[in-house]
Order: structure tokens, then sequence, then C-alpha cells
């Protein structure tokens, strides 16, 4: 008893409702939902970007996708096209058409129905649409037809109310006689770049930018969460390792335009892999993404509980079977979030294909890893730096057709990671 | 008896965690059908010597065992050991339960798997429900077989970790205070089942339970400071202990 009266008691009993207590409530209250302001105001202001930017792109993109098209009569029997019927039919209708005249013709068609400057109303393409037309059916070669042409970019222009005077006073007298209609332009999603607007389109740099990530992924991901695995589970923590571990965190910070150079000094230099192609952009990005990927797959292993390694091991499971059957799928989550950050990165990249040619003008998609390709940012690159005015809502609706690559790989990418996510 | 004859024999075992020593010169025997129990003071080294009967501080870098410990005569630290099959034959069950984030069937189905200690789906359905009714599990956990072994409740989840540890038939099976995390009821189930195992199985439990471990060893070693003070029968470290220390102990002067 003698030791509890050394112990200092405090003069009085706290008073919990005085008025510097009542104060200090008031201030932590106060800080509470000062707080939470703050961190809905920042959330709301991202979110308002988000919309601005989506707003922004669909309303100056979405007429991108729709196309203004003139009714063309062609009285192809009377016209001098040196075409057999025939030989429609069958291989060797592109070359049959290819040597018939058929840009004069389409030409000739258009002075004929629209006065001396008809021609000029018609995209330098619509001749294609003939071609295209006359491949569908060729008995139309015996009779007067009918085709619908693109308009050539200021009529298209005009028709969507951002023409000169000249060119809506032609569109109004045009629709007047409906010789003019707009349609969904499926031939931008199916055709490549081109000089002429009303002839662009995005299945080119789409194409190439599939093909790009395809050999990204497939080098980045093996190497990336292998690397990652042996680092964490195999390799001994030295000074080795710990150099290893800090050039990587490096690497993940360089900028990316020094990955275009060494990609153009190893992949195209040494290794002579053919300019321009998918195969030399994938790997070139594959680089930039593997410091992503072994960052994030190292922490994802890190949080594996260590006693489920013990669990393992304790049964008696190598240590392969305890990365391949635990470790690995616990640490999948971690890794697939890595994995869209560091591709979603690769994705919008533009700087370093420039440095290994990718922003050549190529008309025709890739048809394999080593043909010339371009890229979806690239394109977009490409078309906001032309004076053409048709090129602005082309490149608005690449803008678009790029955020929907965008979305529908992290959907993937999401769906996988909830599939592999185990519930506690 | 000869050294040959017993399950486990180990011989002057030293344990170092880099410089700092954690375990000296123990030599201690371990016996069929008997359930050993290691008590002593927390940090007294019992749980680091547990560790080296089936080797699991390899999987720390900075460990290093020193000694002799024979499994049937084998010494278990030779260079041709294959750890794999050691730690199949020496099974283990920790402190905390660590079921793995998988059904239930599938977490006493892994170890007989990657053994192939089964040949067809049947048999491996075969060697999980003897284990879970081994375990005292089977009543529990029949009808829901493929729900996660996550799931269950913690006495529940020590119960599956030793279906799981026995489901390969191991010859020892080592417990690591496999009751610290649970209620008495729990508790009061596993010391059960320990009775139960204690005739197939040589078994060595850590316990800071004194009540525990004369409830459910006959023989008990105490340790303190990374030694071995004093081993033998149950009773005898109970109601006559030979040292002044494990008297102390004991009787809860210190601990």
């Amino acid at each position: 008893m003698t030791e509890r009266a050394s112990i200092p008691r405090t003069p009085a009993p706290t008073d919990w409702r005085d008025a510097a207590h009542q104060r200090r409530m008031a201030k932590r209250y106060a800080a509470e939902r000062r707080f939470r302001w703050l961190g809905l105001g920042a959330v709301l202001m991202s979110a308002g970007f988000l919309v601005v930017l989506l707003v922004s792109m669909l309303s100056a993109g979405i007429s991108g996708f729709v196309q203004t098209q003139i009714a063309l009569p062609i009285d192809f029997a009377h016209s001098r096209l040196a075409i057999d019927p025939a030989k429609l039919r069958g291989p060797g209708a592109d070359l049959a058409l290819a040597a018939a005249d058929l840009g004069a013709a389409t030409d000739a068609a258009a002075i004929a129905a629209y006065g001396p400057d008809g021609d000029k109303l018609l995209s330098d393409g619509a001749w294609t649409r003939v071609r295209d037309q006359l491949k569908a059916d060729p008995s139309l070669l015996r009779r007067r037809a009918t085709v619908w042409v693109p308009a050539a970019d200021r009529i298209d222009i005009a028709a969507k109310r951002e023409g000169a005077p000249a060119d809506e006073a032609i569109v109004a007298k045009l629709d007047a006689a409906h010789a003019l209609k707009t349609s969904f332009n499926a031939f931008f999603l199916s055709s490549s770049d081109s000089t002429d607007p009303t002839m662009v389109g995005i299945w080119g740099a789409l194409k190439g930018s599939l093909l790009t990530m395809f050999v990204t992924l497939l080098i980045a991901f093996p190497v990336g969460v292998l690397s990652a695995l042996y680092l964490e589970e195999y390799a001994p923590h030295n000074r080795w390792t710990d150099l290893i571990e800090v050039s990587i965190n490096n690497l993940a910070a360089v900028p990316s335009i020094i990955f275009g150079l060494l990609g153009l000094a190893v992949f195209l230099n040494t290794f002579h892999l053919p300019r321009s192609a998918a195969i030399v952009g994938g790997l070139t990005l594959a680089l930039m993404t593997m410091p992503v990927i072994v960052i994030a797959s190292r922490n994802a292993i890190k949080a594996v509980p260590p006693s489920i390694r013990d669990a393992a091991f304790g049964i008696g499971a190598s240590p392969v079977q305890v990365v391949f059957h635990h470790v690995l799928p616990l640490a999948m989550p971690g890794i697939l979030t890595g994995t869209i950050i560091g591709m979603a990165r690769a994705l919008g990249e533009t700087a370093p294909l420039l440095m290994i040619g990718m922003r050549a003008f190529i008309t025709a998609p890739p048809g394999g890893l080593r043909d010339p390709a371009t890229v979806l940012p690239v394109q977009i690159f490409l078309w906001s730096d032309q004076v053409n005015r048709g090129f602005v809502e082309k490149t608005s609706a690449a803008i678009l057709v790029l955020l929907v690559f965008l979305l529908a790989m992290n959907g993937v990418a999401i769906y996988l990671r909830n599939r592999f996510e185990t519930r506690w | 008896m000869t050294a040959a004859s017993h399950k486990i024999s180990a011989r002057h075992v030293n344990v170092f965690y880099g410089d700092k020593q954690a375990i000296s010169d123990v030599s201690i025997d371990f016996d069929r059908d008997v359930v050993t129990a290691l008590i002593g003071p927390s940090g007294c080294g019992k749980s680091t010597f547990l560790r080296t009967l089936n080797r699991m501080n390899d999987t720390i870098p900075s460990a290093r065992v020193e000694g002799e410990i024979d499994l049937d005569g084998e010494d278990i630290y030779a260079p041709e050991m294959d750890v794999v099959q050691l730690r199949a034959r020496v099974g283990m069950v920790f402190q905390k339960p660590n079921p793995f984030p998988k059904s239930i069937f599938e977490n006493v189905a892994y170890g007989p798997r990657i053994h192939g200690l089964a040949s067809n789906h049947a048999q491996l359905a075969d060697i999980v429900e003897r284990s879970l009714k081994r375990a005292g599990l089977w009543d529990e956990v029949k009808d829901r077989l493929s729900d996660s072994g996550t799931a269950l409740s913690g006495g529940q989840q020590q119960r599956l970790c030793i279906a799981r540890a026995i489901a390969v038939d191991p010859e020892v099976i080592l417990m690591d205070e496999p009751c610290s995390a649970l209620d008495p009821i729990a508790t009061a189930k596993i010391e059960e089942l320990i009775h139960e195992l204690k005739g197939r199985y040589a078994i060595v439990i850590v316990t800071h339970n004194m009540q525990q471990a004369a409830r459910v060893s006959q023989r008990t070693a105490f340790f303190h400071l990374g030694a071995l003070v004093e081993s033998g029968t149950t009773s005898d470290i109970f109601t006559n202990p030979r040292q002044e220390r494990t008297k102390d102990y004991i009787t809860g002067r210190y601990g």
C-alpha cells in the first residue's frame, strides 16, 4: 500500500464539458469536415475533367464517323469503259478494273450531272466506290445506274455546317435535288491513311497498334513476371540484387524517347530488323513496359502472406511448386494491375515510335509483324499536323477509337483480375 | 534403447541466426507413438528447434544449423537428403491456422497430389475423406467440400491444417503452438485430436500452456535461453523436476 501512495494524483477530475474542451471538439469536427470536402472536391474536379475531355472528343469526333455522299448517275452502257463483264468474275477483276480509266469516267459523269465544276464536288477517291459497285454487280455495265460516292472534303465540311458560304450554297442546292445523303462512314474503320481526308481510315493504325501491343505483351509480361519471381523468391539478397533493384526502379523513370533511341541503336542498327515495323515498335515498348511490370509484380509477390509459403513448404512442396501453385496465383491480381498500367502507357506512347520510324505515311494495313506500320497515337499526331480542315474531325475520331481500344484492353484485364481475385 | 530405435534423435544441435546463437548444444530423442511437449518461456528457442526437425529453417537465409539430427538413423542434414521428401515424412502444423485460399477438398488433396499418392480422383477423394475423418472435421464439412477453406472458423481451420498434414501420411507431426490462436472449446477439440493421433505418429508439440503440456504429452522437454534444461516423462517434469529452473518455471516464478 505504501507503493501506491507514491503515484502522483491528478489535482482535479477532468471536466470534459468546459469551454476549452468544447472549442477543441469544434476544431476537430471542422478539420474532419474540411478534409472531407477537399477530398470530394478533388474527386469532382477529376470527374469534371474527364467529362470535358469525353464531351469535347465526342462532339468533335462523332462527325468523323459520318460521311456526306453525293448521288452520281453514271450511264455505264454509253461510257467508253473498255471492261469485259466476263472478266469481272473471278481473280482477274481487280486487274481489269485497274486497266479501265474509271477516274476519268467518274469525273465525266459528275460534269455531266452537276456542270463544268461537277468533278470537284467529288472526293478524289470517288472512283474507288464506283469500282467497288461494279465488282459487286457487273450487270451495271449494261445500264444506267446511280452510285453514291463520297463528297469532296469542302462539301463534307459544308454539309456539317462549318464550310465556306459558297460551299454551303452548293450543299443547299444538292440537298434540294435529293442528291445528298449522310451515312455512317464504315470506310473509316476499314481503310488506312491517305492524303485526302474523305478517304482516310483508321484500320491501318488500329491493326498496327494491335500487333505492336501483342509483341509488347508477349515480351514484357513473361520476362517481367519471371524477373520479379526470381528476384523475390530465389535471388540472394546482396549487393548485386540491390544494384539490380535500383537499376530497375531507375529504368521505370527513364523518359520514353530514350527507349526509342535504344530501340533504334539495338534493334535497327545492330540486329537490322525492318524499320517502321510492329515488331520493332513492340520490342521497344516492351523495354519500356517491363520495369513497370517488374516493380508491380514484386510488390504483389511481397504481399503474399508468408504463412501460405510456410504451409506449402511444410507439406513438402518444392520451391517451384510453392511459386506456381500458391504465390503466383495469389499475386496475379496485383501483377495484372501493374500490367494494365504499363500496357496503357505503352498504347498511348508516341515518342519512342517516332525514333524507330513508325511515323511513315503508310496507306495499307500491315500484313504482319515485319510490315511497315503505324500506331494510333502516331496516326493522331500525324493527322493533327495536317493543314487540310477535313483532318480535324478525323483526328478526334481517331482519338475516340484509341479511347475505345484502351477501354477494351483495360476491360479484359480487369475481367481477368477479378477472375483471379481470391476471397479470403 | 539404441539411437537408431528412436524416431528422431538430435545430437549437439546448434542453430545460429547470423551471428546470434539461438540454440546451443541440444540433444534429445523423440519416439514413435509418443507426444513430446516442448515448453519454455518466450524466445527460448523451442519453435526454432522444432523447425530444425523438418528443415523449415532452410527458408530463412541467415539461419545455420550444426550438429546431427537423425530420422530413423538417417541424417536429415546430409547432402543426399531430399528436403521435399523429408517434409512429407515430417509434417507440420503452424501457430496460426494457414489454410490455402482454395476449397476444403483442395486444401487436403494438395499434398497427396504433389507427391503422387493417388492415381485417380476416386483414390484422392478417399484420402481426403479419411484425412478429414481422422482430423475430426468430416462431419462438419462433408456437405461443403467445395467451400473455401478460409471460410471456416479458426478451430475448424486448424483441424483442416492437421488434416492437410496427415493426408500425405507422415511419420512425425510437428505442432508449433497449434492452439494459441484458438478459443478454449476449439483448443479442447484439438487436444482430443492429438490424443487420437498419438497411436499413429510421433508428435512434437510446442506450447506455452503448461496445462496443455500436462494434458496431451507423455514426455516433456524444458527449454531456457536456447538450451535444453531438462527432459523426461511429463509426470516427472511436472511433479518432480530435477532442475531448479524447471521448477521455477512450472510453478510460475517466471515465463
